[in-house]
């Protein structure tokens, strides 16, 4: 049995309206499979965060198709959005956005909250994946007692609890020092060691490299896709505009 | 659409969902981390709520006080006097009034007073001039019985003082002459005759003319002053269910030649208006609390606004967590809804506890209409809905991207 797919844009198209519209992404097409760590690198500007949107159907495509986990989604409305958010997508963002006020614990276990897990459950689960990024110490902390690495790593936490399909990062380690960085990466190796899915966007092309993946964008195309095993790499649909497979 | 083969696709996806238990503490987790921007931003209902409340239950303590008085004294209560009006003029009923009245079937009770032209004294030193509004009154010895009405020191009047040169004074009376003890046998003068007083009244609510009267027995204004005793006021208790009736045939009967010189009242009506008098000033106050509890909801309405543009990145991260809009607007809503509640609360209380201290300076029960209580609440609600409605509509419009943006 091939392995499933856990993301797969096919020609996706995102044109943001203006004068003159920008196309951000110009017609991407991209299989993410299941347990795969990818880094997606680009310049500032290139479509990455416009990308992650898409793929994370925060945002709809002008045109094309986005698959999460074999469900085609971009024709679902929001409640069924809200839905394949809430059980197949986690995010990592680069400010964290924890909410203030609020423990690790509880911020972590509002990654169950829209997915109507009780309450006990949900803080369970939350400890368990605070215990999993190394912070089984830090439970009843408040985001503002906690350092930015830290902080990250909750929101890490937050983005696994509900073992989701795929796990988008946009910059992670964009708000860190050098050595908080090192350790976050090494925290997203450990959890694709686990078996997690997860896209890494970066444009630290030293980060991408560290990556067993990576994917780089330039305006809103795919200007290669490598990866560093020896394994061909398998594509579904290959309609991407000047996507280069190099190995 | 293209239909995901089965061989590849994942789970099942239940819809969004947010518990009903879970909806209120998201609907709070912003007003408990921002504790004194909520007090603040409550405030205004709380005053409004308040003072709503409050007005009502003063009104409503001070109506209830008024009804018991009114009960106390009784509502059969009837006030016969010359239509001239008490000490108008040469003015009085006929001499058999009381004889014939009390001949009416369902009247219970009747007494008396007559009118004296003597002057009354504190002592021979104060001329006649200087004790104005005190009227000297021969009373019958059931007048106080008819009144319900009290002693307040010494005793009233009976068949023995009744003969004698003893006085009671009302109270009115005993406050002008400065006399609040009977025991050192004060002594007034009454047409130039020296009286023992040997007792002072409270004050009587339904015939305050008593309360200027200074009270001597009828065999002793007989034999000092007047032979011709006729009375000038006369009061009467009837059956309660046939007060009307009563007051349908007594001009007739004191009077059959010409009733309409004789004017009947019913004192305890007289207590009743003075309620009405008051509503103007409930109304005034209840206006103002209206003003205030809309003053409160745009305050609310605006610091929701505020919330929701500060709150643009959580709003963003819920929805990047699988929040729909409608979990969204709900979370607004309930805070908006929480924060009115919190306001209503304490206006509610606040109230109450006004009320609890106006009437305790009063002597009054503490009565506060439930129907105020909780109309005080459900209006409070009802504008934290309308307050909170636009800024939890623009929360769920908000696109997830445009609410990630960093601020
Ligand atoms: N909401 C928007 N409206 C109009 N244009 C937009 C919008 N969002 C992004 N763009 C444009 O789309 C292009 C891609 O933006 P995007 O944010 O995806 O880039 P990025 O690769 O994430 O850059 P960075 O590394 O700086 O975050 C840019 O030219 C940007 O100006
Ligand atoms: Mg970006």
């Amino acid at each position: 049995m091939s392995p499933r797919k856990a993301l797969e844009l096919t020609d996706a198209v995102k044109e943001y309206a203006g004068t003159p519209p920008v196309r951000a992404l110009d017609g991407v097409s991209l299989t993410i499979e299941q347990g795969e760590l990818a880094a997606i690198v680009g310049p500032s500007g290139s479509g990455k965060s416009t990308m992650l949107h898409v793929m994370g159907t925060l945002d709809r495509p002008t045109s094309g198709r986005v698959s999460i986990d074999g469900q085609e989604v971009s024709s679902l409305g929001d409640r069924k959005l809200s839905a394949v958010r809430s059980q197949l997508i986690g995010f990592v963002f680069q400010q964290f956005f924890l909410i203030d006020g609020m423990t690790a614990l509880d911020n972590v276990a509002n990654g169950l909250l829209y997915a109507g897990v009780p309450k006990r459950t949900r803080r369970y689960s939350a400890a368990e994946a605070l215990v999993s990024v190394g912070l089984g110490h830090r439970l009843t902390h408040q985001p503002n007692q906690l350092s930015g690495g830290e902080r990250q790593r909750v929101a890490i936490a937050r983005a696994i609890v509900h073992k989701p399909a795929i796990v988008l990062a946009d910059e992670p380690t964009g708000n860190l020092d050098s050595t908080s960085s090192e350790a976050i990466l090494e925290l997203i190796h450990q959890l694709h060691r686990a078996g997690s899915t997860i896209v890494v966007i970066t444009h630290d092309v030293d980060v991408a490299n560290a990556l067993p993946r990576q994917i780089a964008v330039r305006d809103g195309r795919i200007e290669h896709d490598v990866r560093r095993s020896d394994q061909p790499i398998s594509r579904t649909a290959t309609v991407g505009h000047d996507s280069v497979v190099t190995t | 659409m293209t239909t995901p083969t089965p061989a590849v696709s994942g789970r099942r996806l239940t819809p969004s969902r947010l518990r009903i238990s879970d909806v209120f503490s998201v609907g709070s987790s912003g007003l408990r981390t921002r504790v004194t921007r909520t007090a603040l931003s409550a405030l205004g209902i709380t005053i409004g709520i308040a003072a709503m409340v409050g007005v009502l239950g003063i009104s409503e303590s001070s109506r209830a006080d008024l009804q018991a008085q009114i009960a106390a004294l009784g509502t059969n209560l009837l006030t016969v006097t010359p239509s001239g009006g008490f000490g108008g003029g040469d003015g009085a009923l006929p001499a058999d009034a009381v004889a014939t009245v009390s001949r009416v079937g369902p009247v219970e009770r009747v007494a008396d007073v007559v009118q004296l032209e003597s002057a009354v004294l504190r002592n021979d030193l104060v001329n006649e001039n200087e004790t104005g509004g005190v009227t000297a009154m021969a009373a019958d010895l059931d007048l106080l019985a008819t009144l319900n009405g009290e002693v307040a020191v010494g005793s009233w009047l009976n068949e023995a003082t009744a003969q004698t040169p003893t006085v009671v004074l009302g109270a009115v009376t005993a406050e002008r002459l400065g006399i609040v003890e009977v025991s050192q046998g004060a002594m007034i003068l009454i047409g130039g005759e020296w009286f023992t007083v040997i007792g002072v009244l409270e004050a009587f609510p339904l015939a305050a003319d008593l309360d200027r009267g200074a009270l001597i027995g009828k065999p002793i204004a007989e034999e000092l002053f007047e032979s011709d005793l006729s009375s000038s006021a006369l009061y009467l208790r009837t059956n309660p269910d046939q007060i009307d009736a009563v007051r349908a045939v007594l001009g007739t009967t004191v009077d059959p030649q010409s009733p309409d010189e004789v004017s009947i009242s019913r004192p305890s009506e007289l207590l009743e208006a003075q309620d009405a008098t008051e509503s103007a000033f409930t109304n005034l106050f209840l206006g103002l609390g209206a003003v205030s509890l809309l003053v409160g909801g745009v305050g609310i309405a605006n610091v929701m606004v505020i919330a929701v543009i500060e709150r643009r990145n959580e709003i963003g991260l819920r929805r990047a967590m699988g929040a729909t809009r409608a979990h969204i607007r709900h979370q607004f809503l309930t805070e908006a809804l929480l924060l009115s509640a919190l306001g209503g609360l304490a206006g509610v209380a606040l109230g109450v506890a006004v009320t609890a201290g106006y009437a305790g300076t009063q002597g009054w029960d503490v009565v506060v209409p439930p129907l105020a209580m909780v109309g005080g609440l459900v209006s409070a609600l009802v504008i934290g809905a309308i307050a909170g409605l636009y800024p939890a509509m623009r929360a769920a419009r908000m696109a997830p991207t445009e609410a990630l943006r960093a601020a």
